[in-house]
């Protein structure tokens, strides 16, 4: 994406396209580690959905479902909030790619 | 109607502050301030103002009401000095970062520590990079003139940045001036209709302020800001001429007191200046070609415009009312040093600290400048390149 130059861009730092960090990939941040869901275990109590700081739970249908790994930084948060005796989010290793290729 | 009113420095800034009538107006009070803020406090308990005034729980809070208040769209203002300056300090790098026309006047005052009430410019001076175009007053009418300005300035779309007025501690702050308070209307009519650029309270655009940027945004955003107060010497001059045309007087970047033949020159801002002009006269009664230069603007500074008005001269002090420790010389000694540096004439140029903490400068140390300055321009040297004036050696 062309940058633009100083003289391009908007007075006093306003951002006229209001929410635009949806296009800010966060999982690019993402290293050594990704939460993973495991759906049996849960018990649908939201508690990783209302941690979350990037809003990357993916909930369809009122349910949790997963992770939404576009924006998932990989801080653990969920899994050490998630309440369930064995854990529904548990964190993995992950192999790590080039942030160019996931923003592609 | 316009008329003579007896007031003081403070009371200059709230009665133009009730003829404007900003849309938001926060403050918190501190000595030599205070007065105005509670003479604003008065005008809107007795309904002659209309905006809102917010007292909130410090300075720093103070400049980020203003900064809020400005986003959503507002026409705002506020006053402070010295610590209270200080404790905005990271406010005002936002006010200017932001582009907002925020409007301050600054009872100018020394900073802590020693704890000290009194006036001089080590708190604005300390704010010089901040990207706030600052202009200085010599008495009340000045003080209540440049304040009226400095919304034109502040608000005008190629500059978009906030302006601070500063007038001294006690000597003008609290000194009774008899000062021409020109009439409601008119006043009103001068600073004219507030229209803001992008407010946040307009809901039919979604806009973000103050957004972060990273390595690839922030210098171009800077640069961009830069731009506005380099933007402002063409309307700082309007503005004046404008002012002048309407009220009878008029402002430029500076005042040249007795300057035509002048071979020595002293450089002074604010209230020393008017001691300065009576010293110059005495001085020219006894034959020396002297005269005085009072900066009004400081940021921008007109570099070229003084090293124009000063290369002719063969020796010329800077007096400063403020110390830069470690660095060579003072604020504005630094500043019209290097502005004479690409002059073709060189005058001998030398600098004296005066009046911290309010200390008193009076008609005999400008006399004791100016025979230094005949002795340099004499012998074309140097003995003190830095010194200090009326201070216990």
């Amino acid at each position: 994406m062309k940058k633009e130059t100083w003289k391009e861009l908007t007075i006093g730092t306003i951002n006229l396209n209001a929410g635009n960090s949806v296009q800010n990939l966060t999982g690019t941040w993402r290293s050594g580690k990704k939460p993973q869901f495991i759906e049996e275990n849960c018990i649908q109590c939201f508690f990783c959905w209302l941690y979350c700081p990037h809003f990357a739970i993916r909930v369809e249908a009122d349910k949790v479902k997963g992770i939404n790994y576009d924006y998932c930084t990989g801080c653990g948060i969920c899994s050490e909030e998630c309440p369930t005796k064995e854990k529904s989010i548990v964190m993995v290793k992950e192999e790590i790619k080039l942030a160019e290729e996931r923003v592609k | 109607m316009s008329v003579l009113k007896p007031l003081n420095g403070n009371q200059t800034i709230a009665e133009a502050v009730r003829q404007i009538d900003p849309d938001v107006m926060a403050a918190y009070p501190i000595t030599p301030s205070t007065a105005i803020v509670e003479t604003i406090a008065q005008f809107k308990a007795d309904g002659l103002i209309k905006g809102e005034f917010v007292c909130p729980e410090s300075e720093h809070s103070a400049m980020s009401v203003c900064i809020g208040a400005a986003s959503a769209g507002g026409r705002v203002m506020t006053a402070t000095a010295s610590q209270g300056l200080a404790l905005m300090w990271e406010m005002l790098y936002i006010a200017s970062g932001l582009r907002l026309p925020i409007v301050a006047a600054i009872a100018n005052r020394s900073l802590s520590a020693p704890i000290n009430i009194h006036g001089d410019h080590s708190d604005t001076m300390g704010a010089r990079d901040s990207g706030w175009i600052q202009i200085y007053s010599e008495n009340c009418q000045e003080a209540y003139d440049n304040f009226i300005q400095a919304f034109r300035i502040a608000e005008h779309l190629d500059v978009r940045t906030p302006v601070l007025v500063g007038l001294d501690g006690f000597i003008i702050s609290h000194s009774v001036e008899v000062i021409q308070v020109e009439d409601d209307d008119e006043v009103k009519h001068f600073v004219g209709e507030y229209k803001p650029v992008f407010p946040l309270l307009d809901t039919s655009r979604k806009i973000t302020v103050g957004p972060i940027d990273f390595t690839d945004y922030y210098f171009e955003h800077k640069r961009g800001q830069i731009e506005g107060i380099e933007n402002s010497p063409r309307v700082i001059e309007e503005v004046g001429k404008e002012f002048g045309k309407k009220f009878g007087r008029s402002y430029g970047f500076f005042e040249e007191y007795r300057m035509e033949d002048a071979e020595l020159c002293i450089v002074v801002m604010s209230s020393a200046a008017g001691t300065g002009k009576d010293a110059v006269d005495e001085l020219r009664e006894e034959g020396i070609k002297i005269g005085l230069l009072k900066p009004r603007v400081f940021r921008p500074f007109p570099y070229e415009k003084i090293a124009e008005a000063l290369r002719k001269a063969k020796a010329v002090a800077v007096l400063d009312r403020s110390s830069s420790p470690g660095a060579f010389g003072a604020p504005l000694f630094t500043e019209i040093r290097s502005a004479l540096y690409d002059s073709s004439l060189h005058p001998k140029v030398v600098n004296y600290v005066y009046g911290l903490g309010g200390r008193d400068i009076k008609v005999e140390h400008f006399k004791e400048v100016g025979a230094k300055l005949k002795k340099i321009a004499e012998t074309g040297k140097i003995e003190e390149m830095c010194g200090y004036l009326n201070l216990r050696e």
